[in-house]
């Protein structure tokens, strides 16, 4: 079909012809992601707001130290693989568009397949962080007065202030012995609850005693509650990005696969997607920054 | 063949830019500044969360401004280049670019605001309770 020809049917935008030289579907593309842009902006900046407000927040250095089999100790690693994973799929899918303009087909089908998978492993990950978040137990003075294990939640933040010696002494007075039994078993592995059965309270504490002065154990006051609240809320917000955008990239792999872009003579779609999946990659940029490096 | 014209997608469009063979380059060469750029990141926050840069909070936070920078030169980077938007026409390029000034109003007025949330959190501003004397209640008043 010759493109000097224009179908009878053909929508213009009411304007004659594109005022930018651009489709009209790439420009409204453009400016979802420029609003979707100020609502990821909106919500960096409320956590933004909140976080100089208080006196102190959660560690990020603390929080986030853990990657799959390192327990602690390793802080930024695996955010940094997940942020490596989504510059690499930026990278399939560019290419992805720049086979598209060549009207190569198996090109096309082999980089959305890349930038597929490249997602799904950044999905994983993120599971994993927040599976680590949701399990993991850290032992805080509680407003009662005695110790809990907390998880970070959206309602429990177990990292404020590490507790002193005094007060952690007051604390463990008036903690139920199951809880100094975790606190045992977390981490002494060789102890199970059948073995600490027969402690009694005083013999529990002694040990629990132990093993904060061997520096084994840190003992946190609550922290910032509106701390798991943005961190889930942003990077899960994020994350349903991610998987819509999986979701759209796998349409676009289906569609190229059956030939529909080469009937229509042009692989546009793969460009809107494509645009839409950087995007995904530039907001990562900034919760990369704003939750993990500062 | 030195350059290749992409399919013309819609008859609204009258011209679609060349792609050079270099084009592959670019994105490589693109690949690399971001790793490099997000590697120093990392650097700099393992410095932050190890205090190579001692415990002045002026040293810290110019650190953590040069990350913020970093992370505006990687953002520029995959906006122009993986996006494409540093191709289109200038005035596409000026309504996308335009309305996000709005952020910089946006994020100077609310970390102000959150700061002196905090001054006031920390003096007794917030908890201070108005002397203000209350109009005296007269016999008359009450009759009436």
């Amino acid at each position: 079909m010759s493109t000097t020809a224009i179908p009878t049917n053909t929508k213009w935008w009411n304007g004659g012809r594109s005022p930018f030289n651009i489709s009209y579907g790439k420009v409204m593309m453009w400016y979802f992601l420029m609003s979707d842009a100020f609502t990821f902006g909106a919500f960096l900046i409320s956590y933004g707001t909140i976080r100089f407000s208080v006196n102190e927040w959660a560690d990020p250095n603390k929080v986030f130290d853990s990657a799959p089999f390192i327990h602690g100790g390793a802080p930024l690693l695996f955010v940094s693989i997940m942020t490596f994973i989504l510059i690499i799929s930026s990278v399939t899918m560019v290419m992805a568009v720049h086979k598209g303009h060549l009207m190569d087909k198996k090109g096309v089908e082999k980089y959305m397949l890349w930038t597929i998978i490249g997602g799904l492993a950044f999905l994983g990950c993120q599971a994993w962080e927040w599976t680590h978040l949701l399990t993991g137990e850290h032992f805080v003075l509680a407003k009662n007065g005695a110790l809990e294990a907390w998880n970070t939640s959206v309602i429990h933040n177990p990292w404020g202030k590490e507790l002193d010696a005094a007060a952690l002494k007051e604390a463990l007075g008036k903690t139920s012995p199951k809880v100094l039994q975790s606190m045992i078993m977390s981490h002494d592995h060789a102890a199970t609850a059948a073995s600490l059965k027969g402690l009694s309270v005083t013999q529990l504490t002694e040990k629990v005693n132990e093993m904060v002065a061997a520096g084994h154990m840190h003992v946190n006051n609550p922290g910032p509650i509106a701390f798991g609240g943005y961190f889930f809320g942003i990077t899960g917000f994020h994350g349903f990005h991610v998987f819509s955008g999986v979701v759209i990239n796998i349409i676009m792999y289906i569609k190229a696969k059956m030939g529909h872009f080469e009937q229509r003579g042009h692989y546009e779609m793969i460009e809107k997607a494509g645009l839409y999946w950087h995007f995904v990659d530039l907001v990562w940029v900034f919760v990369f920054l704003c939750f993990y490096l500062i | 063949m030195s350059e290749h014209h992409s399919a013309i997608s819609s008859p609204e469009i009258t011209y679609a830019a060349p792609h050079k063979d270099g084009v592959v380059k670019k994105f490589m060469k693109v690949t690399w500044v971001l790793s490099i750029i997000t590697v120093i990141e990392l650097v700099l926050g393992l410095g932050l969360a190890k205090n190579w840069f001692g415990e002045s909070s002026g040293v810290i936070l110019f650190i953590k401004g040069v990350i913020c920078i970093l992370s505006l030169a990687k953002a520029y980077y995959i906006v122009s280049v993986f996006m494409h938007l540093g191709d289109e026409i200038r005035n596409f390029i000026m309504t996308i670019v335009v309305p996000l000034c709005l952020f910089i109003w946006f994020i100077l007025a609310f970390l102000w605001d959150g700061n002196s949330w905090k001054n006031l959190r920390n003096t007794d501003a917030g908890s201070r309770t108005e002397q203000v004397a209350k109009p005296a209640v007269t016999e008359k008043g009450l009759k009436n």
